[in-house]
């Protein structure tokens, strides 16, 4: 389901067991939408403070890792005194299930929205099979 | 120097807000607060208003101070998904949201500045001339 304004938490990422950041930020999960349709997958993903060059989308095999690098920005001669958000880097990976053209993959960032396109290979697209009557 | 820390001369609100809440322990409010999620800073002059909330179109943020009060509000759209589209997740939030935040100041409201940058709202929230803190001098006789 959809989220409401009502709901919304920044949710930080699960650190696995044993492995251990060499950045001493904070990590979170981004929110995601993700749609599919015959030729291609969509990802749109929240990442305020990203923009186009803090971003980094690999795909190996068959894992998609999307990364935003944010740069807390601390005013000067200020002091925090609430503080109801944390600021850190995005992290997300994603399993994909079908073979996905790396070369037509196409990425944006707008507003601190980062939004994929991933076609789908010649070989995953679905293919109608037409059943003959005999 | 005999006045140098205004601290001080003058009463803090923050300073009892801030021992408030570490008082309450630092969990408490948080997990309450409501969309979107604010961090306030402070100096001697203004307050600074920092809120992330991205994919928002910059011109339907709608910003209104009135005396120590600042409301912002906005919505986001959902995406328009054709029909031939499923959805595999859905968590991006959408609609409308309001919020008020309470400075312990009045604001001048005509010198509020606003910037919004990489889905980051920044607000510049000056102190209204007749609050900010006046060194006062001391006449030999």
């Amino acid at each position: 389901m959809e989220s409401t304004t009502k709901d919304v938490q920044k949710k930080e990422a699960e650190v696995k067991e044993g492995v251990e950041r060499t950045r001493s930020k904070k990590l979170y999960t981004p929110p995601v939408d993700i749609t599919e349709e015959k030729d291609s997958l969509f990802l749109i993903a929240d990442m305020p403070g990203v923009d186009e060059h803090s971003v980094d989308i690999t795909l190996e095999k068959n894992v998609l890792t999307i990364y935003g690098r944010v740069e807390p920005d601390v005013p000067e001669n200020h002091r925090l005194v609430s503080a109801e958000y944390g600021i850190g880097d995005y992290q997300r990976t994603f399993t994909l299930s079908d073979e996905i053209d790396r070369e037509k993959i196409q990425a944006s960032v707008k507003n601190g929205v980062l939004r994929l396109t991933l076609p789908k290979a010649e070989a995953a697209k679905t293919r109608k099979i037409p059943v003959n009557a005999e | 120097m005999l006045f140098s820390n205004n601290s001080h001369l003058f009463w803090d609100p923050w300073e009892q807000f801030d021992s408030m809440r570490r008082i309450m322990g630092r969990s408490g409010t948080r997990s309450r607060s409501e969309f979107p999620l604010v961090n306030t800073w402070v100096s001697s002059d203004d307050s600074i208003v920092t809120t992330e909330i991205p994919g928002v179109d910059p011109e339907s943020i709608d910003i209104s101070v009135t005396g120590r009060t600042v409301t912002l509000r906005g919505s986001r759209k959902a995406d328009d998904i054709p029909q031939y589209r499923s959805y595999h997740r859905r968590e991006r939030w959408s609609g409308e949201f309001s919020k008020a935040i309470e400075l312990p100041f009045d604001i001048e409201a005509d010198k509020v500045s606003a910037t919004f940058k990489k889905g980051v709202l920044h607000l510049t929230l000056p102190k209204a001339e007749a609050e900010k803190p006046r060194k006062i001098e001391i006449k030999s006789s």
